[in-house]
């Protein structure tokens, strides 16, 4: 509706719109398309200033290969994927427990337990650095896949709980009291009726947890640090140290690295967006 | 966890009273790059031949993490062997007692005759924490077919060096490049130009916070140091370069001299014609002190197996097991029965440091981690912003203050 | 499991006979359903709060024993140039960031249309947001790269000799800024996008009626209708801003000298290379007493909404 829909502009406007699209894209995209393009050159093209043209040599394989052959970058990806998909459900489950209780029960402290959970969830999780490294050392799990398992969780559990307790609030009460006057018992009610019904907002959370805690980069520093246990963020910036100045592998390896998150993003686009915008048309 | 504790703790009990049977020895190691990890590797392989009752296990580390990683297992639960650094670096952690002594391996293997030179930096209180396993030099490695082609010389002296820069500069040619992004390669030159100006008792007085960082004589350092930042001797924007991007103008020509520690020469390609020359002499009545970083092996004093530790401790300072070792790392054994590699670099190095009027470990290692932080940044700045001199030195001296209380 | 028999069986007995102990039952019920949340979140997040303001008043290098020095850490840190640069630093981000606000808007305005690909292109405007702020630091370090980087290139098409950006102490934040913005104005932009859909079309037909167009429509009916997509917008960006940590240890480690540090930053590196736990723990406790404003207002904001 609003700005006035291109199709009802001078042909002059529509033209331009149509030139404009692309050219806005390109630029927008023009650092990836950069890193795109260099990660499949050779470095010999990227010291003599070849940018822009066709590589001279296409070092697709090479350089690819190169990235996984000398480094350990499969397994900051196979880290990766065992500290996110471990998070990614139970922090989901804990909060649809919570955003249930805090949406269809009346309670006591009620408003000062959510509004608990959206205040630590906004802090800048910096500030519990201290502690939680040192509570980490002391269970024992400093430097092990637990250590951010068990932190990401407790933290995304926190914005779960907002998101799912916002979702549930809106499902209709008189469905949960028919359930109970048949005598359904409420652990019933949840699993028969609250889950089912809350399917989608689960698929759109757990689509942004696992780009979140993926791409998390400051407790892979602080809570882990041997390479069997850290994380492709964590990896990826250790690697930097060790190519020097190899821009072409940098590249790849950065690439690699996006690539699971930039899937899923695409495979799972309407529940990411639904997801993220959630509260941006109402509140 | 307990449980665990305490069925290490009957284990370790039971070893004691039966004498050797096989245990384990736990190692943490910082080595984790390829050509160290590949050295220290086959030296724990042979260990283990000739020691068939101990199982080694290593874990590594990267380098950087494992520096904050170690206070954590040494205060909970350590390993039998860590790898560390000489100096200021073992004492902060024996002066909180969490490094086992091993004076008696130093007594039993003569290494008071041996290891003469790195006696001293491993002695907190007359007793010794640690056996060093290898060091290295720094000094000033240069393009040789430069120096040939402007008919310059290696120089000795402070004006033979300003002398040589400015031919160079003249030619078009940046007489030292340096990157100091990551802060610490501006505090070699600092190190060496304190070292060269006030001598090592000063600078040793000044790490341990003794001495005022507004001092005439540090203000000396800093005119010294000025002198080349004015003359434009420095690379371009180098506090936009690692250390690792400031060698590409070394290795095609663009810059001349690297003042550098031994583990740049690797770097150097097939066939090429680099060589190296000591820091030279600034006041003829100050001794020639060097920077040689030490790295060490030592027992947590809250290690499980700290027999068989010592064992290991005893085997990385035999002569023949330091001579293996640092041909495999390109460094120099501290050992002096040991032998060093026979390449051009290892050859001066050793020649210079034996020769040496002292030596010191380097600035990061010497001086607390909290001083060193500041320190390195002021250095940074001051190279970029001579002009800001004064406030730099009075925040280092405040800092001086705060963390020397 | 056993809670689901427990509560089976009480809510029989009680159907039966004893109404007050399933009453009981039921006021338990919703604490329990909240107990494995709220336990994990307490410890994991609300204790260490406390905790960090708690430790801020000691001398701790984290392995040997705390110290009490009350305010110390606080009086020292109203003297350290560094503080006062980080915190400057995060005015900086807190101001240029919000710059994601008005533009991630102007994109959304401008990709409102319906033509043939527009869903792709939504997308792909939308995609740095997904990526690992350390991949677009490291792309924007390359970008800036004073031998290699394109922005070089580029200015040397102009003739400009090279601007080391990441090593000038007046141009490094900006520089970093800049990269957190790219990410962060998709962000902006879908949620405008979002806003945009829900509109409501009569009050826009009523307007056009009235003959408002262009800015004034802009002004006047758009933009307070996508009131909450900018509340949001904005308390996102809030929180972005005062994150701002990754890219800057991945593009400068808070260099030259600490001048592009922010107060993340600067407290990590306290706490991790200079065992300075108490110093950084006050420098988390001051990031906190920041984010409290927002903090506040945003649940004020939101309870509100609530009770009306």
């Amino acid at each position: 509706m609003f700005p006035t829909p291109i199709q009802q502009t001078s042909k002059f406007t529509q033209i331009s719109y149509r030139v404009a699209l692309p050219a806005t894209i390109i630029l927008w995209l023009l650092p990836l398309a950069a890193v795109l393009m260099t990660s499949v050159r050779s470095i010999a093209d990227i010291n003599a200033g070849n940018y822009w043209g066709l590589p001279e040599e296409w070092m697709l394989v090479e350089n690819y290969t190169a990235v996984f052959a000398n480094t350990n970058m499969a397994r900051y990806l196979l880290n990766s994927v065992i500290i996110t998909v471990p998070v990614m459900i139970a922090s989901v489950a804990l909060a649809t427990l919570a955003g249930f209780s805090l949406a269809k029960y009346r309670f006591r402290g009620r408003i000062a337990l959510f509004a608990t959970f959206i205040g630590g969830n906004f802090v800048p999780f910096q500030i519990l650095m201290i502690p939680v490294r040192d509570l980490t050392i002391q269970l024992g799990l400093y430097d092990s896949v637990w250590a951010l398992i068990i932190f990401h969780t407790a933290f995304q559990t926190g914005f779960c709980t907002l998101f799912m307790r916002n979702f549930i609030i809106d499902l209709p009460d008189e469905l949960l009291e028919s359930c109970r006057l048949e005598g359904a018992s409420e652990w019933k009610i949840f699993t028969r009726i609250i889950v089912p019904l809350v399917r989608p907002a689960l698929a759109a959370l757990a689509v942004l947890i696992f780009t979140f805690v993926w791409n998390d980069y400051f407790w892979a520093l602080v809570l882990v640090q041997s390479d069997e246990v850290r994380p492709v963020t964590a990896g990826i910036s250790a690697l930097r140290g060790q190519w020097l100045a190899s821009w072409q592998l940098i590249s790849a390896g950065s690439i690699v690295a996006a690539l699971p998150p930039v899937i899923l993003f695409f495979a799972m686009q309407k529940h990411f967006i639904a997801g993220l915008t959630l509260g941006a048309t109402k509140g | 966890m307990t449980l665990k504790k305490l069925l290490a703790a009957t284990a370790v009990s039971t070893l004691m009273m039966t004498g050797a049977q096989a245990g384990t020895l736990v190692i943490n190691s910082n080595q984790s790059d390829p050509a160290p990890k590949a050295a220290w590797g086959e030296l724990i392989a042979d260990f283990e031949a000739a020691n068939p009752d101990i199982d080694v296990q290593v874990n590594e580390y990267d380098h950087e993490g494992y520096k904050s990683a170690i206070r954590n297992w040494l205060v909970t639960s350590p390993p039998d062997i860590v790898f560390w650094f000489a100096g200021n670096r073992m004492k902060y952690f024996v002066d909180r007692g969490l490094l086992e002594p091993v004076t008696d391996v130093w007594e039993n293997n003569n290494m008071y005759q041996n290891f003469g030179s790195t006696r001293a930096s491993m002695t907190v209180d007359d007793e010794q924490y640690g056996v060093p396993a290898t060091y290295y030099q720094w000094g000033m490695y240069y393009n040789a077919d430069i120096f040939e082609q402007y008919g310059l010389e290696e120089p000795q002296t402070w004006e033979e060096f300003i002398e040589v820069c400015e031919t160079l500069k003249a030619n078009g040619v940046t007489p030292i490049t340096i990157g100091t992004k990551f802060l610490w390669t501006a505090a070699g030159w600092f190190d060496y130009l304190n070292l060269r100006t006030n001598g090592l008792d000063f600078h040793i007085d000044l790490m341990d916070g003794k001495v005022p960082y507004t001092d005439e004589r540090v203000r000396q350092t800093f005119a010294n140091w000025r002198e080349l930042i004015d003359g434009g001797y420095f690379l371009e924007n180098h506090a936009s370069y690692s250390w690792q991007e400031a060698q590409a103008p070394l290795l095609n020509g663009d810059a001349a001299m690297y003042l550098m520690g031994n583990f740049l020469t690797p770097s150097f390609p097939e066939g090429s014609n680099y060589d190296f020359f000591q820091f030279p002499q600034i006041d003829p009545s100050v001794g020639m002190f060097e920077d040689a970083p030490t790295d060490t092996v030592h027992i947590p004093s809250r290690a499980k197996n700290k027999a068989d530790a010592k064992r290991f401790l005893a085997y990385v300072a035999q002569a023949d097991v330091q001579t293996q070792l640092n041909l495999g790392l390109n460094q120099l054994p501290p050992n002096a029965q040991a032998e060093a590699g026979d390449n051009k670099f290892l050859v001066q190095g050793l020649e210079m440091l034996s020769e040496a009027d002292g030596t010191a470990q380097f600035y990061d290692r010497d001086t607390d981690p909290a001083m060193a932080k500041e320190g390195m940044k002021g250095f940074q700045e001051f190279m970029v912003n001579p002009d800001r001199l004064d406030r730099i030195l009075e925040n280092l001296e405040k800092v001086r203050q705060r963390v020397f209380r | 499991m056993t809670t689901q028999l427990k509560t089976n069986a009480l809510s029989a007995v009680a159907k039966a006979q004893r109404p007050t102990a399933a009453s009981r039952w039921h006021t338990l019920t919703p604490y329990l359903f909240l107990l494995p949340a709220l336990a994990l979140f307490a410890v994991y997040v609300i204790a260490p709060i406390f905790q960090s303001i708690w430790i801020s008043f000691f001398e701790w290098d984290g392995i040997g024993d705390k110290t009490f020095i009350g305010l110390g850490n606080y009086a020292e840190l109203l003297e350290d140039p560094q503080f006062w640069t980080s915190l400057w630093n995060n005015v900086l981000w807190l101001v240029f960031f919000m710059l994601a606000v008005p533009i991630g808007l102007g994109v959304a305005l401008f990709l409102n249309q319906q033509v043939l690909g527009i869903r792709a292109v939504k997308s792909l405007f939308f995609f740095p947001f997904v990526i690992s702020q350390v991949i677009v630091g490291v792309v924007f370090s390359w970008f800036y790269d004073p031998s290699y980087g394109l922005l070089q290139r580029f200015l040397g098409f102009f003739g400009v000799d090279p601007i080391p950006i990441l090593a000038s102490e007046t141009l490094v934040t900006y520089g970093i800024i800049a990269a957190g913005l790219w990410p962060q104005i998709a962000y902006t932009m879908i949620l405008y996008l979002t806003g945009l859909n829900n509109l409501n079309p009569d009050q826009i037909e009523a307007a056009r009626m009235d003959g408002a167009h262009g800015w004034t429509m802009l002004w006047k009916v758009i933009i307070p209708q996508l009131r909450p997509a900018t509340f949001i917008a904005m308390v996102v960006t809030v929180i972005g801003a005062l994150r701002s940590f990754d890219l800057v240890a991945t593009m400068t480690s808070g260099g030259p000298w600490g001048s592009s540090s922010v107060l993340a930053f600067f407290m990590y590196e306290q706490a991790i290379f200079s065992y300075r736990m108490g110093y950084g723990a006050a420098i988390a406790t001051v990031l906190f007493l920041i984010m409290l404003v927002y903090i506040g207002f945003f649940l004020w904001r939101m309870l509100r909404a609530e009770r009306g």
